[in-house]
């Protein structure tokens, strides 16, 4: 494990970050199960991840689910034009069922995945884009239970 | 398509942890209190849904840009359907893959179907390892494209109902 010296985080934080992305404890107290492997207390355990937190690099501690546990899902891209690109992200993002939105270097320019209670709502949503976008959506749902997640490991 | 995998009860807990666990010294008990869930059986039923393969991981998540993993490309193949179980296994075997997902082909325009998540610190980091996972893999003769992230509008974690007014105040 290397850590990167222009992040200016501490071991324990470093620890934090990479030893503790799967198998969180499940127990009452999981917080004070971490500072003891760590050797620190749970209140700086909790300090820390609150901060790690504020300052963007922990999303969140939880959990992440196998595609289609709830509702329905499916990344979707649209080409739009560079000058228009900031107006419809806008327009994708104002969508709570959008979890990622990207641009990339590609004619298709906007990638943003949608998650929602119901496949109607799905389509719902996606055609709202299209027609305030003014560009066609492509939509690539995943198929079957193909994922790898493999965490982060951060070498 | 949607298939009933989890009971109510464990939608409920689902719901209220898609945010995140609380940061509190008893974050179980905290999330059973708001739907009406005792701490044991909030820790049973996570249990239960991590052995049966619907929770996939547990634990800190990490934002990689934060983190200074600002070089994130997508890189998407165009693999024959009967080689993909095979080729998605051995991507598998590589540690500096995130993700790796099959997906429907959008033809004509989009004859993708294997998708990967390959995050580095730089361009040159993440283009050597595609490389090596090509070589690795035996896919240096299959159609791709690879492309690198700009802006990011959005992330955050699935929310796959609109938020409740219960719903725990995580991260405080």
């Amino acid at each position: 494990m290397k850590k990167d010296p222009h992040l200016g985080l501490s071991d324990i934080e470093w620890q934090l970050l990479n030893s503790f992305q799967h198998d969180f404890p499940l127990v009452p107290e999981p917080y004070k199960e971490i500072g003891k492997q760590l050797g620190i207390s749970e209140e700086e355990v909790l300090q820390r991840l609150q901060h790690l937190h504020e300052c963007g690099m922990v999303s969140r501690v939880g959990v992440v689910l196998r595609n289609g546990t709830l509702g329905v899902s499916t990344l979707a891209a649209v080409e739009v034009p560079p000058e228009d690109l900031e107006r419809v992200a806008q327009i994708v993002n104002s969508f709570s069922e959008v979890n990622h939105n990207y641009e990339r270097e590609h004619a298709l320019n906007l990638w943003f995945v949608v998650t929602a209670r119901s496949q109607q709502r799905l389509m719902d949503i996606l055609g709202q884009i299209e027609s305030k976008s003014g560009s066609e959506v492509l939509m690539m749902p995943m198929e079957n239970n193909f994922h790898i997640n493999l965490g982060f490991p951060i070498h | 398509m949607s298939m009933q995998i989890v009971s109510d009860k464990e939608s409920d807990l689902i719901e209220a942890i898609q945010s995140g666990f609380p940061l509190t010294a008893r974050p179980f008990h905290d999330i059973g209190k708001l739907i009406g869930q005792s701490e044991s059986e909030v820790i049973a039923t996570l249990k239960n849904l991590q052995e049966r393969g619907v929770i996939k991981r547990m634990g800190v998540i990490v934002r990689h840009r934060e983190l200074g993993f600002k070089a994130n490309a997508m890189v998407v193949w165009n693999v024959p359907d009967e080689l993909v179980a095979e080729k998605g296994k051995l991507i598998g075997d590589m540690d500096f893959v995130n993700l790796c997902y099959l997906r429907a082909r959008v033809l004509p325009r989009w004859p993708y179907n294997l998708y990967c998540m390959i995050h580095g610190r730089q361009r040159d980091e993440v283009l050597n390892n595609i490389v090596k996972l090509e070589s690795y893999c035996g896919m240096e003769d299959i159609a791709k494209e690879i492309l690198f992230s700009q802006r990011r509008f959005k992330q955050q974690g699935a929310h796959y109902f609109s938020p409740k007014s219960n719903q725990p105040q995580t991260m405080k």
